[in-house]
C-alpha cells in the first residue's frame, strides 16, 4: 500500500470543528490527519491542509479577519502556492476569503439567525481534487451551521467564477434545482463553495465532516473527503 | 493622535442588520424612515504627532485589518 496521505488540520483559538475533521479523516483509509497549532510558522510538509469551522478569535471584527494573521497562515499560503490542496470549511472558508486566497466575502445571513440544518448542494463539476468521486450535478445532503454564511462577490467576480467553472457547489432542492427557496442564507447565485483558479483550494460553508455516517443524517460528506484522499493517494 | 474610523457596508451589499432595525422603527411609528445602514465605529489612539504619518498609518490599518474591501467602505477623521 502507498504511504498515507498526510493531512494537517489547522487549529486556531476558537476553532471547534477540528476534532470532527480529524475524526472524519480517521473514518477513511489511506490518510493520517494531525493538528497544527496556529502559532506554528513552520509546520512541515503536508499533502493537504484543512482549515476547520469554528469561531476563530471569537469572530471579532469580522469572521476570519484576525485568524488570517496567525503565524501558520504564511505556511498555508506557501503550501497553496506549491499547488498543494487546501480545504476550508465554514470559518475556514471565511479565513481563506479574508486572506485573499479565495475571492469574495462571507457576511451576516439575511435573517440574522444562526442556521443549523441539513441542506442540499449541487456538485457543479466532477473531476476536481475535491469532487473526483462525485458526479457532475450530483446532489449532496450536507449540514450547514453558521450565522455569517452569505456569500458576496461583485458581479464581475461572480461572472468570472461562473465562466471559469470555479463554483464548486450551489444550494439546491433535493432534486438539484437551484432556486431562491433552496438558498438558506442569501448567497449570491446560491454559491455554497468555490475553488481557486487552479481548483486546488476549496472553500465551502457546508460541513462535509459532519456528514460521514447515515446515523448522523447523511454520509454524503464522505464523497468530498474521500475524493481528496483518493486524489492525493493516486 | 486619535482616529475616528467609520466602516460601512458598500451600497450594493444588503445590510440585514439595517433592514431589521428599519422594520423595528416602522413598527414604532417612524414610518418616514426609508433606509438604515448599520456600520462599525472604531477609535484608535496612537503615539504619532505627525498628522501626515498618522493618516498614512491609519489608512494602512484600515486596508489591512479593519475593512474588508470586498464588502465594506471606510473613512476616518483625525482629532
Amino acid at each position: 500500500m502507498a504511504t498515507s496521505v498526510k493531512i494537517g488540520i489547522v487549529v486556531f483559538p476558537g476553532s471547534n470543528c477540528d476534532y470532527d475533521c480529524r475524526w472524519a479523516f480517521s473514518q477513511l483509509s489511506g490518510c493520517d490527519a494531525s493538528y497544527i497549532w496556529h502559532k506554528e510558522g513552520n509546520p512541515g510538509v503536508f499533502d493537504a491542509l484543512m482549515l476547520p469551522g469554528g469561531f476563530s478569535y471569537g469572530d471579532y471584527l469580522r469572521c476570519g479577519a484576525i485568524a488570517r494573521f496567525s503565524p501558520v497562515m504564511q505556511a498555508v499560503y506557501e503550501h497553496a502556492q506549491q499547488g498543494r490542496l487546501v480545504l476550508g470549511v465554514c470559518n475556514g472558508f471565511q479565513i481563506l476569503c479574508e486572506a485573499g486566497m479565495l475571492p469574495g466575502a462571507l457576511y451576516r445571513n439575511p435573517t440574522l439567525s444562526f442556521i443549523c440544518e441539513h441542506v442540499f448542494i449541487k456538485t457543479e463539476r466532477s473531476g476536481t481534487p475535491f469532487a473526483g468521486l462525485c458526479k457532475t450535478g450530483q446532489v449532496l445532503n450536507i449540514p450547514i451551521a453558521h450565522g455569517e454564511g452569505q456569500y458576496y462577490a461583485d458581479r464581475a467576480t461572480l461572472d468570472r467564477l461562473d465562466s471559469k467553472g470555479l463554483v464548486a457547489f450551489r444550494y439546491c432542492t433535493a432534486d438539484g434545482e437551484v432556486t431562491d427557496a433552496s438558498n438558506p442564507n442569501g448567497s449570491r447565485r446560491n454559491i455554497a463553495g468555490i475553488y481557486s483558479d487552479t481548483r486546488t483550494i476549496l472553500g465551502m460553508m457546508p460541513h462535509p465532516e459532519r456528514a460521514m455516517d447515515p446515523q448522523l443524517g447523511s454520509a454524503d460528506g464522505r464523497l468530498i473527503l474521500s475524493s481528496l484522499v483518493s486524489f492525493l493517494g493516486r | 493622535m486619535k482616529a475616528k474610523i467609520y466602516v460601512t457596508l458598500k451600497k450594493d451589499v444588503l445590510d440585514p442588520q439595517g433592514s431589521t432595525v428599519q422594520r423595528s422603527l416602522h413598527q414604532m411609528g417612524y414610518t418616514t424612515v426609508y433606509s438604515v445602514r448599520v456600520g462599525k465605529f472604531l477609535e484608535v489612539e496612537m503615539d504619532e504627532p505627525d498628522a501626515v504619518k498618522a493618516k498614512a498609518r491609519i489608512d494602512e490599518m484600515c486596508r489591512k485589518l479593519f475593512v474588508n474591501p470586498n464588502i465594506e467602505h471606510y473613512h476616518f477623521d483625525l482629532v
